[in-house]
């Protein structure tokens, strides 16, 4: 079936009594032409490339700007001295969410869920719960592919990208996904995880992409930790009994609708927010210096500069 | 219809899929196309490309691409190195290349056996890429399909001859276009097929009268 509608998803769950990830399983069998255990297997791999990107954080590096690293081993050592005030899980998550987050900046592997800027907060909120719960892979597949159902869901009725729509799409979507997953780790009700992804998504609506110096690195590192922490809550809110007013849908909508509306300065083309700000401008100053020379390509440039490799500026 | 992957990943090695995975696509596609291990390349950037590539790694991306080196490689931020190593020299420039997408390359690239290739691309988003431009031609192809590119003489009969090469092998057809620079120039045919065309298939192609050259992409899973 097409993932174009959390309801009726839900409806053709009901249908054939089936869970909501059994059903993205099927859309991806259908889709891809492949069998349940390379369905299957595919998201283990996923799942593994997200243990390994953790495991293989170190904190040494830093990024091409030099602006982010070392942030998520900072957290990590002050939750080991201190009490943080989150408590020792919040800490967890937070801490892999700017590991994750600086992890891309600095080149290193990670898996865009749904995008690379936002590739910290499905794994900051489901790596820690693995540990802490013991969870059987299996599971943690299922809330996988429940994940790629809703952020399929947001791709098909609004959009995933920070062009398009803003940061709301990237980490307010990757929230949404990930405060999906941890309904079905817990075990709630396929309407509990859809009153946890509209609340997820509400809480970050009208969120916007000002990435200074147009890199992925800040704002957004830090914004991965937000996206996350922002899941933990609306799952639990929803697991409470708690329901969002408006329905999981309509709140896709909106948010599709936020993003179109949004100014083109607030969608990644870093002219406005934190971009255009005295400090924000002097850093895209810095990485704009280094003799960058401009001019209009003709085929006979093109092919002079072949016939004179020794120009390498490697 | 939406890859539930494309959501749940891809698995690659940042910081951005559209200036650094779909950086690596691009190389690994002219790379492909090329057909041969590349000795010497010319790689302008435009747009964004230009504004912000150094701080995407889009020029270490799309020489390790170059390399033949997949999104996900850890060994893309030292790409440099590599392409020293192998023997690939390079320049990277700006340029300004008239109305085309923000994320733009143009490449000029010649091979160990003194092919050439000169291929136009931009990255559309999320690691998926466009090939926009093939010596000189204008064309339209994502390698989302397994690809069959031919180059002929703008002759009579060569189109029917490859569908017919390509229904004796089974082949399915997504999409095809026909591209040319000049009335009776040479010509582009870009097949999109669902299904990889065999070898034995794209040799006989290459065989056929007025044919100058076939190449087979095929799409990575």
């Amino acid at each position: 079936m097409n993932l174009d509608s959390m309801k009726e998803i839900l409806a053709a769950a009901k249908r054939e009594r089936k869970e909501f990830w059994e059903i993205v399983l099927e859309t991806d069998m259908e889709n891809r032409g492949v069998s349940r255990t390379d369905s299957l297997k595919k998201m283990s791999e996923v799942w593994h490339a997200m243990r390994e990107a953790s495991q293989l954080y170190t904190g040494e590096r830093r990024s091409l700007s030099g602006l982010v690293g070392g942030q998520g081993k900072q957290m990590r050592e002050y939750a080991a001295e201190k009490e943080p005030i989150g408590g020792d899980f919040i800490a967890q998550v937070i801490a892999e969410a700017l590991s994750m987050g600086e992890s891309n900046a600095c080149m290193r592997r990670i898996v865009a869920a749904p995008t690379a800027g936002a590739c910290g907060v499905m794994p900051a909120v489901l790596i820690p719960l693995y540990w802490q719960e013991n969870i059987p892979e299996e599971k943690m597949l299922e809330a996988m592919f429940t994940a790629s159902g809703i952020g399929a869901v947001i791709a098909f009725r609004a959009c995933i990208s920070g062009a398009a729509g803003g940061c709301q799409a990237e980490i307010g979507s990757a929230s949404a996904m990930a405060a999906g997953a941890l309904v079905h780790l817990r075990k709630g009700t396929p309407e509990q995880m859809c009153h946890a992804v509209a609340m997820a998504l509400k809480n970050l609506m009208g969120l916007v992409c000002d990435p200074v110096a147009g890199l992925v690195e800040v704002p957004c590192v830090k914004r991965n930790v937000i996206g996350a922490v922002n899941a933990i809550a609306a799952a639990d809110m929803a697991l409470a009994g708690i329901e969002s007013r408006i329905p999981v849908d309509e709140v896709i909508d909106a948010m599709g609708e936020v993003g179109r509306r949004l100014p083109v300065e607030f969608r990644e083309t870093a002219l406005g927010g934190l971009a255009v700000t005295p400090t924000g401008r002097a850093v895209k100053e810095r990485m704009a210096s280094g003799g960058r020379k401009r001019r209009t390509l003709t085929i006979k440039d093109a092919r002079w500069k072949l016939e004179k490799p020794e120009e390498t500026d490697a | 219809m939406i890859d539930i992957f494309d959501i749940m990943g891809p698995i690659m090695v940042g910081p951005s899929s559209s200036h650094t995975a779909g950086a690596v696509r691009i190389g690994r596609m002219a790379r492909t196309l090329l057909g041969d291990e590349p000795v010497k390349a010319a790689v302008h950037l435009h747009g964004s490309f230009a504004e912000t590539g150094v701080g995407h790694g889009t020029n270490k991306a799309l020489i390790a691409g170059l390399l033949g080196l997949a999104p996900d490689d850890l060994d893309i931020p030292n790409s440099f190195e590599l392409a020293a190593e192998r023997g690939l020299a390079f320049t990277i420039d700006e340029a300004d290349l008239r109305d085309a997408h923000p994320n733009s390359v143009q490449m000029e690239l010649v091979g160990r056996g003194d092919g050439r290739l000169s291929i136009q691309a931009c990255s559309t988003g999320g690691g998926r890429i466009l090939v926009n431009r093939l010596d000189g031609v204008d064309v339209s192809f994502t390698g989302d399909y397994h690809t069959l590119i031919v180059q002929n003489m703008d002759n009579k009969g060569n189109l029917a001859d490859v569908t017919t090469a390509l229904s004796l092998a089974r082949v399915n057809v997504a999409n095809m276009s026909l591209n040319r620079s000049s009335k009776g120039g040479s010509v582009m045919m870009i097949i999109e097929t669902d299904d990889p065309v065999p070898a034995y298939m794209v040799e006989l192609i290459e065989k056929q009268p007025g044919i100058l050259q076939v190449i087979h992409y095929r799409k990575e899973s």
